[in-house]
């Protein structure tokens, strides 16, 4: 009763080659405790909606070479008057490879003074982070800014 | 031990902006880290912090737990009147923690 068991290797073998040869099937890895990008347009629709996000108005300061990823300072600052008609709304900040796509929501109003927030974050990879900022028109803006991180924040560390 | 670090002017012109520097000490336990026995740490971390300027909401903010261990967050406001700011701070497990810090407007 080998036999079967046999013939479906070399099935297997056989469509594995042929895989190998077509060449043009992309990998795909499992990669669970990771945001994907698609997590990260995902996370940013939940808090724009439909509403077209324009680049521009917003600075994102963050080292763009991170030895340590498990705090990196970020300042997030939005080009705005901040009167009773003009300011900013809030500042929300996302990333691509960390387990969870969202980083910070934080709420802002006129008596902010000026648009600008500071924390520290975590970072699991080196990734691209997304700032956008909600005037109080309604329109969003964002930056965005590539990072490189040397020691990541280890998610799978063992303690 | 729960304790916060708060950095407000003592004094200031009415009118003048002014940075607040907060800091709660706090693990941030990211739920994502796992024991030696393989068993995921369950997740503790401060979801929300606010600050209140004589008892109007200023500054409010949603944390994940990609915000780092001991959250530091700054932010401006506009030095209105003279009075109280409150800070609140608010997690998981029901942690709780408030302070306080008054300012002299001239």
């Amino acid at each position: 009763m080998r036999e079967p068991d046999i013939s479906t290797r070399r099935q297997f073998l056989g469509l594995a080659g042929g895989v190998a040869a077509l060449g043009a099937v992309p990998m795909v890895t499992l990669r669970p405790a990771e945001a994907t990008p698609a997590m990260l347009a995902t996370a940013i629709r939940s808090v724009v909606g439909t509403a077209m996000v324009r680049t521009g108005k917003v600075k994102l300061d963050i080292p763009p070479l991170v030895e340590n990823g498990n705090t990196v300072p970020m300042t997030v600052s939005v080009l705005s008057p901040m009167t009773a008609e003009d300011y900013v709304k809030s500042i929300h900040v996302f990333n691509e490879k960390n387990p969870q796509p969202n980083i910070g929501n934080f709420y802002l109003g006129p008596r902010a003074g000026r648009g600008q927030i500071s924390t520290r974050i975590r970072l699991a990879d080196s990734q691209k982070i997304v700032a956008i900022a909600q005037l109080s028109d309604g329109s969003f803006w964002s930056a965005s800014v590539d990072v490189v991180v040397t020691l990541a924040a280890c998610t799978d560390e063992v303690i | 031990m729960a304790s916060a670090l708060i950095n407000v002017p003592a004094k200031a012109k009415r009118g003048d902006i002014i940075e607040i520097k907060t800091l709660m000490s706090h693990i941030m336990e990211t739920g994502y880290r796992r024991t030696a026995t393989g068993e995921l740490i369950p997740r503790d971390i401060i979801t929300s912090f606010t600050c209140r300027y004589n008892g109007v909401e200023i500054f409010r903010a949603d944390l994940f737990p990609a915000i780092a261990a001991n959250p530091f967050i700054t932010f401006f406001t506009v030095a209105a009147e003279s009075g109280k700011f409150d800070f609140d701070w608010i997690g998981d497990n029901g942690f709780t923690e408030s302070a306080s810090a008054s300012i002299a407007v001239e």
